[in-house]
């Protein structure tokens, strides 16, 4: 923001910026001062939120609230309350130990008979499939036959079903009949609840979420010191030349940036795949044999590649800023004082880049994390990120209260993240080109 | 059908206000038609796309725009058809019509009341001789919310160029065998049909492939066999890759839809042929979702008649779904290629098949599917 | 030393960028240089590709629609984006960094995160698989870089310009017009530009949110990576590239026109 020149008063204020206490001034219309100078900030105050409002309501409406929705949808467990009222009622009351009484049968019956013939037994039947396999089959069998049965219920359940014998099954229902679960954030970190109600880790073979967002962080961390040290000579290059020839360099750093995000991306499947340009150069002047070719992308490689150029531009711009503001006579001074250019660059130089680096790394690495679309495109299976399984339990699992889950995680991780990059360099003095 | 067509359409079933001029339009069109016909209307069509939609284009859209003056509108969306489903209905703005759906998605749609139940005998034809659709049918092939249109399998096919004339590969076990069929393999990324394949490969007889499955020995089982390739295998997502990664020779092997690889034989002369040993075959059919019944139904009993499934046949190598019109099913449209040999039901192909489990995969999808990812990402 | 490293990697960040462009002219369906390309032959090259390009619907009506898309959320966040930075840079604005802060965020939350959510939340207002869900969406997503430019052109905006003229007898609005927007005007155009590009270039919200009517070009290419990878993607990336250097060039032509016009304003 702006500064020292004129205190930015309204117009009649303005004549005495001093506003000294203690002699009672008046404006011309016999207004104390003060008064007026109040109801001018007052006034002013409104006419910028005025001028703000449209924007905050449109972003709270079109952003903030979806954001808002996401989250609730992580804990949000409306299907067995709904679609099983009367068992959720009667299991209140169940202890947990052993199986519960008749009553919680035919409440059961009851419940089952009705969602068939409401034809929405399958919301909570898919519901508690997620937690336990085999449930939606248990629970649309036993419903074909609930609209016949007779007490005693338990009898006629168990006989549909042995199953129902199963208490295990019983507190699976009690459990997700709260209408908050936390079960997705636990199937988001591979953990889930025992029949007994505990958090245990789910077997091996089922856990993936928790060393993918381990992947996601290193791959992404390791992608942001590629970009710093890529980014640190050539930011030292444009801010030392002279503006003409460091303009015309600049663009080739521009360019790439303004690129679009499908375009880098595919130029890099032409250049690295088996048959692409750079396979074909290699076996051309005859380093790789034809049968040797190198499997460069569709895998991490492609990944970090693909990504350290598309994010390049974003560490560059930062340091660039910042080395900008570096007079060169400090180099100067510590190189006429006696340092060797290596002391002079650490002990000179370096430090006062710091900023910079800071900057573009927390910049690199919050939009590394978040990337979907390259990962996806070029990293096979090896160099997918957390992201890809977002949009996995968003369109093929279908699981949408684990995918708000996962995203809430990463969301929170962004969130610090941006915080410290607010706290050290200001959401506002973000340098774009 | 153009997609210029589709253009505009959707473009004004967008906008809430018809202006009054193309309202005009309509008035004038439908008057000028015979006296009786129902005001023609826009009828959003979801389905898979590529060769399949192509098929459905020539055999019941295209006759039945001509017949009704109704504009059919292709979406190729039926990958994610019941999250699409699930969201319309959710926001209660219900966009699609008529859906191209798995048996297995129509279960899990029908229990959550996302479509509608479909009575045979009011809403589909009866065969020419007579006999109602309830029978006409496939055995078991109608379900509640369900009408079945083809008969499909999941193959594995294969490049002939890949392999010497005198060793080219004819059972699944050839799939799963590096050393004598060497090269890479393209599957599809989910559980379903790998597994399958993996414990026929592995010596479980067809038949007893679901029974295994249900079991934690059979699972482990199935992946221990899959891990024997898994270093060869390209994981395909869209159903047009595998025919792509064939032709371009990325792989020697792919699994895939029989009709595509029919298409690719046939309409692009590509050399490739079909391993028929242990196909994976299930139905593929509409569905209506719910609130559309009134608007679909003519188009729903004209599509389903049996001259219809008989005509798609001409065009992609799937079996129709009704006794009637199996007998009807000649030669290609274009090439004049006698279809039954391509057909997954034709006999020499049918020998070892395997019909797809939809109970046991909407009990296990949720779960298996997460240890097949678990076990992608070893 | 220095110099051969530097050059290595302004080679990285625009090597790629030009293979693309001789590739688009492949004769052949390949993604690679083919031996007559390579030998300079006319025959090896062709314009096959962009006349599949110009000639298919598809692709058509996706640049139809990315520019409908495009320009509607750009004027949206551009109005709402400018209007806001001048309340912004008031310094009078309470919360002042907290309402920046929130202004921003659509530019630092992951995209598959805004896009679920918005997937989630539209779906309920029945806006998936409209233009008018796209395009808020979109305005959305351009409004950080317009909020961000033009403060940061009103940050060294001179406000003694302003009480002058209100001192010599000019109304308010003529302030505004004859003042303050020709001033902030290349802010204002540099971050529409800027919101252009961002919807122009979105994939992962239109893919979770847009019907098939609404398919974008970036939609129409990650189809076309995804299902069968045709020399057609490299001649419309060829297109995408003439269009960011025709963008850049607009840009440091505005850049340059400021700095004239900074220049002749007191500091």
């Amino acid at each position: 923001m702006s500064d020292s020149s004129a205190p930015a008063t309204s117009g009649s204020a303005a004549h005495d910026p001093t506003g000294a206490p203690g002699a009672a001034l008046t404006t011309a219309d016999g207004v104390p001062l003060k008064q007026s100078l109040n109801r001018a900030i007052r006034r002013s105050r409104i006419k910028a939120l005025l001028l703000v409002a449209p924007l905050l309501v449109f972003i709270g409406l079109a952003f903030v609230m979806p954001i808002f929705d996401m989250l609730s949808r992580s804990v949000d467990n409306p299907e067995v309350s709904t679609y099983l009222p009367r068992t959720s009622e009667v299991l209140v009351d169940w202890d947990g130990e052993g199986l519960p009484e008749e009553a919680a049968y035919a409440a059961l019956a009851q419940d089952l008979a009705a969602g068939l013939k409401a034809r929405n037994l399958g919301r909570v039947a898919s519901r508690l499939n997620y937690e336990k396999s085999g449930m939606r089959s248990l629970f649309m069998k036993s419903a074909r036959r609930a609209g016949r049965m007779e007490a005693p219920y338990k009898a006629a359940l168990i006989k549909a079903d042995e199953d129902w014998e199963d208490p295990d099954i019983w507190r699976l229902i009690k459990r997700e009949s709260s209408p908050l679960t936390a079960s997705y954030y636990l199937a988001a970190v591979d953990r889930q609840f025992s029949p007994t109600g505990e958090i245990v880790e789910k077997p091996e073979y089922l856990q993936i979420h928790v060393s993918l967002f381990i992947r996601t962080f290193w791959m992404s961390a390791a992608i942001t010191g590629l970009c710093l040290l890529l980014a640190y000579p050539v930011a030292w290059l444009l801010a030392t030349l002279p503006a003409s020839r460091g303009n015309l360099l600049m663009i080739l750093v521009l360019l790439p940036f303004w690129t679009s995000l499908l375009v880098r991306t595919t130029t890099w499947i032409a250049i690295l795949q088996q048959q692409g340009v750079l396979n074909d150069m290699l076996v051309g002047v005859g380093i790789l044999a034809e049968e040797a070719r190198i499997q460069m992308i569709y895998n991490k490689t492609g990944t970090i590649i693909a990504m350290t150029h598309i994010l390049l531009p974003f560490m560059i711009l930062p340091l660039y800023s910042v080395m900008k503001t570096i007079p060169p006579s400090y180099m100067h001074a510590a190189r006429s004082l006696g340092a060797g250019p290596i002391t002079a660059f650490r002990r000179v130089y370096f430090p006062q880049t710091l900023p910079g680096i800071g900057a573009g790394s927390i910049l690199v690495f919050i939009l590394s994390i978040g990337y979907y679309i390259t990962p996806a495109l070029v990293g096979g299976q090896s160099g997918r990120f957390i992201t890809n399984f977002i949009a996995y339990h968003m369109q093929t699992s279908l699981n949408w209260g684990l995918a708000a889950a996962i995203g809430s995680i990463l969301l929170v991780v962004v969130i610090l993240f941006y915080l410290v990059y607010n706290r050290l360099i200001g959401v506002d003095k973000v340098k774009l080109g | 059908m153009s997609v210029i067509n589709q253009f505009t359409a959707s473009f004004t079933t967008s906008r809430p206000g018809m202006p009054l001029r193309s309202l005009l339009a309509v008035a004038v069109a439908a008057a000028g038609m015979s006296a009786g016909a129902a005001q023609a209307e826009t009828l959003n069509i979801v389905s898979w796309g590529g060769a399949y939609t192509d098929s459905q284009n020539k055999a019941y859209h295209e006759p039945w725009e001509e017949k009704s003056g109704d504009t059919v509108v292709n979406i190729d969306k039926s990958s994610n058809a019941l999250s699409g489903l699930r969201a319309q209905v959710q926001a209660g703005n219900v966009t699609w019509d008529l859906v191209d759906m798995l048996p297995s998605d129509a279960l899990i749609a029908c229990s959550e009341g996302l479509i509608e139940p479909l009575d045979p005998d009011t809403l589909f034809a009866a065969a020419p001789d007579g006999t109602p659709a309830s029978e006409d049918f496939i055995e078991n092939s109608l379900s509640e919310c369900f009408v079945p249109q083809i008969v499909y399998s999941n193959i594995v096919a294969f490049n002939t160029e890949m392999f010497p004339e005198d060793k080219q590969p004819d059972s699944i076990d050839d799939v799963f065998n590096l050393e004598e069929f060497p090269g890479k393999r393209a599957l599809q990324k989910k559980p379903i049909n790998n597994m399958e394949w993996a414990l026929v490969a592995d010596g479980v007889a067809p038949e007893d492939v679901y029974e295994m499955l249900d079991s934690e020995e059979g699972i482990e089982r199935a992946f221990a066999k899959l891990d024997t390739i898994k270093d060869s295998v390209i994981w395909w997502e869209e159903g047009a890759q595998p025919p792509q990664l064939l032709a371009d020779k990325e792989v020697a092997f792919a699994s895939a839809y029989n009709g595509r690889i029919f298409d690719a034989e046939v309409n692009e002369k590509q050399p490739f042929s079909i391993v028929w040993d242990a196909q994976v075959f299930e139905l593929d059919g509409w569905v209506v979702p719910t609130g559309k019944l009134d608007k679909v139904k003519d188009y729903l009993m004209f599509a389903t008649d049996t001259q219809r499934l008989a005509d798609q046949a001409k065009y992609i190598s799937y079996g129709p779904a009704r006794t009637s019109s199996a007998a009807l099913v000649s030669t290609h449209a274009d090439t004049g290629i006698d279809m039954k040999p391509h057909m997954p039901t034709y006999g020499p192909n049918f020998e070892t098949a395997i019909p797809k489990d939809d109970e046991f995969w909407a009990d296990n999808l949720d779960e298996l599917s997460q240890r097949f990812n678990a076990w992608l990402a070893r | 030393m220095f110099c051969v490293l530097c050059t290595l990697i302004f080679l990285f960040l625009i090597g790629p960028i030009l293979v693309i462009i001789p590739l688009s002219f492949n004769a052949e369906p390949y993604f690679t240089f083919s031996e007559k390309m390579l030998s300079l032959d006319p025959e090896g090259y062709s314009l096959r590709w962009y006349q599949e390009f110009f000639t298919s619907d598809e692709w058509m009506r996706s640049i139809k629609n990315s520019i409908i898309v495009a320009v509607c959320a750009t004027v949206l966040a551009t109005v709402l984006g400018t209007l806001a930075a001048l309340g912004l840079s008031s310094r009078f604005m309470p919360f002042r960094n907290t309402i920046m802060a929130i202004l921003i965020s659509p530019m630092i939350v992951p995209l598959i995160i805004s896009a679920a959510a918005m997937f989630f939340f539209f779906s309920k207002l029945g806006l998936t698989q409209t233009y008018l869900g796209v395009i808020l969406a979109h305005t959305a997503l351009g409004i950080p870089f317009v909020v961000i430019t033009v403060t940061a052109t009103l940050s060294g905006f001179d406000h003694s310009l302003t009480r002058a003229a209100h001192s010599l007898g000019a109304s308010p609005s003529r302030t505004f017009f004859r003042i303050i927007l020709p001033l902030v005007t290349p802010g204002v155009v540099s971050g529409a530009l800027f919101a252009f590009i961002t919807s122009f270039d979105e994939v992962v919200v239109v893919l979770f949110i847009a019907g098939p009517a609404q398919t974008t070009i970036p939609i129409q290419m990650w189809s076309g990576i995804r299902e069968e990878i045709s020399p057609t993607i490299l001649a419309v990336a060829t297109l995408l590239v003439m269009v960011s250097i025709l963008l850049l060039t607009t840009l440091e032509l505005i850049r340059r026109r400021n700095e004239r016009l900074r220049g002749l304003t007191p500091s």
